[in-house]
């Protein structure tokens, strides 16, 4: 973390110095503690195994509480997960833990994606965290942090060795999450079986380089409990939420018509290791190495594929501020050079439209003035026809006149004649 | 006590008795001769690894069937096909020789994907049928070897809630092929109250995919109540669930075959804490019935088909593409209706214009 390596660098630099009384700064653990115990702490545990092996009843028996379970049917056709978050106090310290099950895991016929959701799902936590972090406005303590502190992989009692299954998931798994391994169900597997089954299983991850969680032996307090331990993974448990009694005592046990398992004894299974590892011992070392070990790592990932680099080409420190501001400035720049490419683009558009409107203009003047013309010789013409028709008229007109005054002279005479014969005839009589 | 032993202590054997004829005799030859033949009987074992298949078979005939043994590591099993491993053995027992071969199959459900892993196990099968219809149609018939299996334990792992989608689609696939008897692995890690609604939730399962198990004959009426009784109680067990070892353990003063924990000791032959009896009890009293089912009803049905067939081999998928052939006509035939009343939708739309 940050903090630890300021540390470090001030030792170069200062020089120790001897008190010559108390001071009184040695209460500054204490106060952190009670700091982090009036905030309350978060702890995240994902169980993946086969459905059926146990996962729901050994958070029941480690956290001595009834979670609300209910069994799976092994007809999923994929494999899902199921969170559900719980608030547990003992004596004055809250605990928020969330257990993540897996369900339908190892039923389906082919088992090649099962992985994938489970990564998919410890990857979508470590995004929103990191969304978080990047906030302008953030509240990371008051973020409730999703992460997975812990894997228990629950490993069948199978006495041969892992599974196909096992192995490739644990594989997929070790750089993302703290990976326990655990032989569930372990009262099916004598002493003898036992030893020779947890030697396969260790040096089956050790030669395919599958990176379990060590208990950490730096901190000389808890170092000789943790080495012990690490001899003994991986842990064979047995879980019970049915009580026995025994030598009148009610314990964790389970009856059998040939004995009785009791779940907190040492000899007869792992369960108490289990416990004081995960819970008493090591929770806090587990919340810190998700996030000084497996969180960097996907952090850093996301950002290198992002584009950022910690060095920038002439191998100068470059801080997230400076990339930041690079890559703004380059975003601005191609943003500007889109504007002006599509401006370009635009006027061209428009000068095209514009001549090609042109054109058709000219195109329609042309056939108006064409039309116009033939217009004015079909009306010159009409008019010669008109001028010709009137000469005709006027001519015919003037021969009919001329025709009907012969004829009104012809009857003027011959009507004299006539009279006059008339006037002889009629003078007759 | 078996019946020819009953006979000959009882009346009808001295040709002085009244009314002898002497064919009372006849169960005798029949004992006389089956001893002389002796018995072949075919085992089959499928089952996940790890589940304690060759420990069981190793605890029932009370021998070591598989010396050599080299266990795979995960990486291995990963791309891991099914083999088929027949061991041949030849036990005897008062006279009585029994040809015993087991048929182991390693791989079964190891690889990531364990989509088409059993097509070794049924080609395996059909193959005895086979050479058996062969051989029977053969013009020489002195000696017809059975090798075809007549009894398949499946072992169903005792740490899920019941049937895995692999265990019901291998036990449909050969359900019609030979007998199945589930068994489920590893009891001891159960209570007897899991056991219990293990057992009702498998026998549930199997009846609701339609799986036909191997069903005990009833006892007949003349037979005695002893055996009546032991033929219910077997009945109501079913699926069996064993523990199996070969290891001498001490326990209340008595060497037993069991297993050995802190908390207890597990004894493999003891009613109360395994199945392991009735489960042999089964295989030897119908060791008889089981070879009957396999020749009057499995043989039988594969015979019918093969020679409906013809010459022609692989009937599973003929069969398979005939209803593939028929979905897929219907489809088109589906298709070619719409695309018509299509067509008559825009010819009644130009003629409206």
């Amino acid at each position: 973390m940050a903090s630890s390596d300021v540390v470090r660098q001030m030792d170069k630099n200062a020089r120790p110095l001897a008190l010559s009384g108390h001071v009184g700064f040695d209460s500054l653990p204490d106060q952190l503690v009670n700091k982090s115990t009036s905030q309350g702490f978060c702890f995240n545990i994902l169980c993946i195994g086969e459905t059926g092996i146990g996962k729901s009843t050994l958070m029941d028996t480690l956290f001595n509480t009834n979670f609300e379970n209910f069994e799976s049917s092994h007809f999923e056709p994929k494999v899902k997960l199921r969170a559900q978050t719980y608030d547990l106090q003992e004596s004055n310290v809250r605990l928020k833990l969330t257990v993540v099950n897996t369900v339908g895991f190892g039923d389906q016929m082919n088992k090649q994606e099962s992985y994938q959701h489970i990564v998919d799902y410890i990857d979508t936590q470590f995004e929103s965290y990191l969304q978080e972090e990047l906030k302008i406005k953030r509240s990371l303590h008051n973020y409730h942090d999703s992460r997975i502190h812990a894997c228990l992989y629950f490993i069948a009692p199978s006495g041969h060795s892992l599974k196909s299954l096992d192995l490739v998931t644990m594989k997929k798994l070790d750089s993302k999450v703290n990976i326990i391994p655990v032989i569930a169900k372990a009262d099916t597997i004598s002493k003898s079986e036992l030893h020779k089954f947890k030697i396969k299983i260790m040096s089956e991850l050790v030669s395919n380089g599958v990176q379990i969680y060590q208990f950490p032996i730096d901190d000389e307090t808890v170092a000789k409990i943790n080495t012990a331990m690490n001899g003994h993974l991986p842990f064979a448990v047995v879980g019970s939420t049915e009580e026995v009694n025994i030598g009148n005592k009610m314990v964790k046990a389970r009856q059998y018509p040939w004995g009785v398992v009791q779940v907190e004894n040492e000899n007869h299974c792992d369960f108490v290791k289990l416990r004081e590892m995960l819970i008493c011992v090591n929770m806090e070392d587990l919340r810190e190495q998700t996030h000084t070990r497996h969180y960097e790592l996907y952090r850093r990932c996301k950002l290198e594929e992002m584009g950022f680099k910690d060095t920038d080409p002439e191998c100068k420190p470059v801080s997230l501020q400076q990339t930041y501001e690079a890559k703004r400035q380059e975003f601005l720049g191609e943003l500007q050079r889109r504007e002006e490419e599509m401006r370009q683009t635009f006027v061209q558009r428009v000068k095209e439209k514009e001549a090609e409107l042109k054109d058709a203009e000219r195109e329609l003047q042309g056939k108006f003035e064409q039309l116009k013309r033939l217009h004015a010789d079909e009306k010159s013409k009409l008019e010669e026809k008109r001028r010709s028709l009137e000469e005709e008229m006027s001519a015919f007109n003037k021969r009919k006149a001329a025709t009907e005054l012969l004829q009104a002279q012809s009857f003027n005479a011959s009507t004299n004649n006539k009279k006059d014969k008339d006037r002889k005839n009629s003078g007759f009589m | 006590m078996s019946q020819a032993e009953k006979l000959k202590q009882g009346q009808f054997t001295n040709p002085e008795t009244p009314g002898y004829v002497g064919f009372a005799n006849l169960p005798n030859q029949v004992h006389r001769k089956s001893v002389k033949k002796g018995f072949e009987f075919t085992l089959m074992v499928v089952g996940e690894s790890g589940l304690g298949k060759s420990t069981l078979i190793n605890s029932l005939f009370l021998t070591d069937l598989y010396p050599e043994r080299v266990i795979p590591g995960a990486a291995e099993k990963i791309e891991r096909t099914v083999q088929i491993e027949a061991s041949t053995v030849e036990i005897e027992e008062r006279g009585v020789k029994l040809r015993l071969t087991v048929v182991d199959t390693p791989g079964y459900g190891d690889a990531i994907n364990s989509q088409d892993c059993f097509n070794t196990i049924i080609s395996y099968i059909d193959d005895q049928f086979e050479r058996y219809l062969h051989d029977e149609s053969g013009l020489n018939r002195r000696h017809i070897v059975d090798n075809r299996v007549h009894c398949c334990f499946y072992f169903i792992s005792p740490l899920g809630h019941g049937l895995k989608p692999l265990d019901v689609q291998f036990m449909k696939a050969i359900h019609n092929k030979v007998n199945v008897v589930p068994v489920i692995a590893k009891a001891d890690t159960l209570t007897l109250r899991e056991r219990e609604r293990l057992k009702r939730r498998i026998l549930d399962e199997i009846d609701e995919h339609g799986i036909k198990i191997y069903h005990l004959p009833d006892a007949e009426s003349d037979e005695d109540e002893d055996f009546k009784e032991q033929t219910r109680i077997l009945k109501a067990s079913i699926p069996f669930a064993v523990v199996g070892s070969n290891q001498q353990i001490e326990a209340k003063g008595k060497k037993v075959r069991g297993r050995l924990y802190p908390w207890g000791v597990v004894e493999v032959e003891n009613p109360e804490h395994n199945d392991f009896l009735k489960l042999r009890t089964m295989l030897i009293t119908h060791m008889q019935d089981l070879q009957e089912v396999t020749q009057d009803l499995h043989y039988e049905n594969f015979r019918s088909e093969r020679l409906k067939r013809g010459g022609r081999k692989g009937p599973e998928p003929e069969e398979m593409d005939k209803d593939i052939i028929l979905q897929e006509k219907e489809a088109e035939l589906r298709r070619m209706q719409e695309m018509i009343a299509k067509m008559q939708a825009q010819m009644q739309k130009q003629g409206d214009e």
